[in-house]
């Protein structure tokens, strides 16, 4: 009896692998950076891309966080061994853009796989970043988030503030820290991604150049440009509160996060993806509000950028797996899919239809705040200092502005001292990669 | 009469040597080389193309003051970490040779450490003290100390150093005790009929017959701060704040794994082994004559 369910046992399994083979679909491979929540997420974008058609089965695996899948990206290509699809992390495009040999551009897949897509759907500052200077979309935007202003409410009240403040302007939002620290309170004001938000997006948000040749969009020759009077008056507007206990400072990622979630802190810069977590864990009243500006800078607000990945498709494949891949990637643009993305997860909704659909759902309504993120980056056209920016070894130069602006918040440095010494340590390093990539 | 033991012929001493040999040369001499003939390259990231500079890797990183100053940053390091290490480990060793009751449950304690990976290492001190969730962090604050090595550079070193000696502590203790089992009863027990107190007896007999050890012990150490704390600095500080814990061998990481300046990165490994080479020579030369075999 035994023997006989172990033998059938056997047969099934063998037929079953038999007709799998014999069905073989073409495998695509999706290298990503995503766990937790967001990977959940991801996978269920591939379950139901694979259960929609059976010619290609897309395999997402998780490589690590974004430096890491980058770099796993770049030793498999080395190796011969890359996959389909790479996420690259928004820092790391001007080094996928550089690599020439290694990419296939999404316009170009797109174009010959034949799948619909509009790139003209996505919303303007997201396809900015991905696009070359005549308007071609190398990388495909997946997820995309700008920062805002998280505002403990409670933490306004027992300072004796009013929770509905106006708190358009960091003028404003310095009153408010003013009676908070006098109220008592340890921690007014923190930050997440230190460069991304007080300088990156500064600087676009306030019109000023983060760097020359618009932003390095039009050259390679990119100087950077963020010790201008504006940024200074920030930075050292930062330090001075760092100094007086009214902005604390936990880290160069999202450190203050958790200081913010557990009702510690009671404003907070942070990305717009921010929201799930803080919605989830906050036992208080919060709300979200754009981010604040100087009004003395003329020009401001303008618009802000954006931060997140995109998808680069690796050269090296066959024409088959390409069209497999096209029709993925028009898969993943859809609007049901991006605005599903969009409201799971506090990302933008990427394409103007995805957007329009979630409005018609009523989601904005019932999450208040959610839509303050896409109306901040499109309230106005995108200048050359607001489109985004392109730098080689941005990386790099990020982990050197974090080095930088942590001697302001310590009182070691003055603003204009340490964003000047930012400014040619990093000019240092795109000199190399201009050499490097000429 | 040759007193020294020959081989006849060749084939044993090779094949004695030989797996040795392999070893070296394929996990040693190989990287090695390829680091040196990459030097002279700033690659592109993907490896599609090279271009041929010279000395220039080195000129940029000579230039560059922030790079000048990670000397330092090594050397308070490295020393930090021997010193302490050492120290603690030695103390701990002579006392655990004294105890007799219960001596083996003391030593297999002391040894645990050193099965912890480094990496885990940093994550278990960094949750300690991280000023946000830290235990120590929170009693710190509680005596009225506010602990925030995210902005404190001596307190960020201070707990790197802490979290790459720990470990290292259980690997010195054994070697220690085991060095301190070696010596003569007898030799001691002269010198206590003598009239020499504990302290006496360990300065002028245990310490000088423990030399062999300890100067091994030296240079695996120093060894060890160099190359293995990588793990430790990623996790706890990612060699801020500022670059107050930037060590070469977390910049070398940082430079070519995360910056993808691999021309650079391998610059400074080359720098890095001609740093260890020299130190192994001074070592061996003028500190090995103090060491009484």
């Amino acid at each position: 009896m035994k023997i006989k369910n172990i033998f059938l046992a056997t047969t099934v399994a063998a037929a079953t692998l038999w007709s799998t083979t014999a069905m073989a679909a073409t495998e695509i491979q999706w290298w990503h950076a995503f766990t937790g929540r967001l990977g959940t997420l991801l996978a269920e974008q591939v379950d139901k891309f694979n259960a929609s058609q059976s010619n290609y089965v897309v395999v997402g695996s998780h490589k690590g966080n974004y430096s890491e899948t980058l770099n796993a990206g770049i030793a498999a290509f080395r190796a011969g061994e890359q996959p389909h699809i790479l996420m690259v992390f928004e820092v790391g495009t001007a080094t996928m853009m550089g690599a020439k040999g290694a990419i296939k551009p999404v316009y170009e897949v797109m174009a010959e796989g034949g799948a619909p897509f509009d790139p003209d759907g996505y919303l303007g500052p997201v396809k900015g970043y991905y696009t070359t200077t005549d308007g071609k979309m190398l990388s495909l935007p997946y997820n995309s988030s700008t920062p805002v202003l998280y505002v403990n409410k409670d933490a306004l009240k027992s300072a004796g503030l009013d929770p509905a403040m106006d708190l358009s302007t960091w003028e404003m939002v310095g009153g408010a820290l003013d009676k908070l620290k006098a109220s008592g309170h340890k921690c007014p004001l923190t930050t997440a991604w230190q460069s991304w938000v007080h300088l990156e997006n500064f600087s676009a948000w306030h019109n000023q150049a983060f760097a020359t040749k618009d932003n390095g969009f039009a050259d390679l020759s990119t100087e950077l440009s963020f010790n201008g009077p504006a940024q200074v008056k920030h930075i050292q507007q930062m330090g001075d509160w760092a100094k007086d206990g009214k902005f604390v400072y936990f880290g160069r990622r999202n450190e203050g996060g958790a200081n913010f979630r557990a009702g510690e802190c009671a404003f907070f810069t942070e990305s717009s993806a921010g929201y799930a977590g803080v919605k989830k864990e906050a036992k208080f009243e919060f709300e979200i509000r754009p981010l604040p500006y100087w009004s003395d800078v003329a020009g401001a607000p303008q618009n802000t950028i954006i931060g997140g990945s995109s998808l680069w498709v690796m050269a090296g494949k066959t024409d088959d797996e390409y069209k497999g891949v096209s029709q993925f990637l028009s898969f993943l643009s859809s609007s049901d899919i991006q605005a599903k993305w969009h409201q799971n997860t506090g990302y933008l909704p990427i394409t103007i239809a995805a957007s329009e659909q979630t409005k018609a759902e009523g989601f904005y309504d019932k999450n208040p705040g959610t839509d303050i993120a896409i109306m901040q980056m499109t309230g106005k056209a995108p200048t050359a200092n607001s489109k985004g920016l392109r730098l080689g070894s941005f990386d790099q130069i990020r982990g050197l502005i974090d080095e930088e602006l942590e001697a302001v918040w310590s009182g070691d440095k003055t603003a204009q001292v340490a964003l000047d010494s930012a400014v040619e340590r990093g000019n240092r390093l795109l000199r190399r990669f201009e050499k490097a990539n000429k | 009469m040759e007193k020294r033991v020959t081989f006849k012929g060749w084939l044993l001493p090779v094949m004695l040597l030989g797996p040795q040999m392999v070893i070296t040369i394929v996990f040693f001499f190989l990287p090695a080389g390829q680091a040196i003939y990459q030097s002279a390259f700033i690659p592109d990231p993907f490896g599609l193309k090279t271009l041929y500079v010279g000395f220039e890797n080195f000129e940029f990183l000579f230039t560059d003051p922030y790079y000048l100053a990670s000397f330092r940053t090594t050397a308070i390091f490295s020393g930090l970490v021997t010193l302490v290490s050492m120290g603690v480990a030695l103390w701990l060793a002579l006392m655990a040779d004294r105890i007799i009751k219960g001596s083996s449950v003391y030593r297999t304690l002391l040894v645990w450490p050193y099965a912890v990976a480094p990496a885990i290492a940093g994550v278990l001190w960094l949750f300690m003290f991280n000023p946000n969730v830290g235990l120590v962090s929170w009693y710190l604050e509680q005596v009225g100390y506010r602990w925030n090595h995210v902005l404190n550079d001596a307190e960020a070193m201070g707990l790197v150093v802490v979290a790459s000696s720990w470990g290292r502590i259980s690997y010195n203790f054994l070697f220690f005790l085991a060095g301190l089992q070696a010596i003569p009863k007898s030799v001691i027990e002269a010198a206590a009929i003598d009239g020499a107190h504990f302290w006496k007896r360990f300065w002028t007999i245990v310490f000088p017959l423990l030399s062999p050890t300890t100067f091994f012990l030296l240079v695996v150490n120093i060894v060890y701060a160099f190359f293995e704390t990588f793990g430790v600095i990623h996790t706890i500080t990612s060699g801020g704040p500022k670059q107050a814990t930037t060590i070469l061998v977390y910049k070398v990481y940082s430079d070519g794994f995360v910056g993808q300046d691999l021309g650079s990165s391998a610059a400074q490994s080359v720098v890095l082994l001609f740093v260890v080479g020299v130190l192994t020579v001074i070592q061996f030369r003028y500190i090995e004559r103090k060491v009484h075999y």
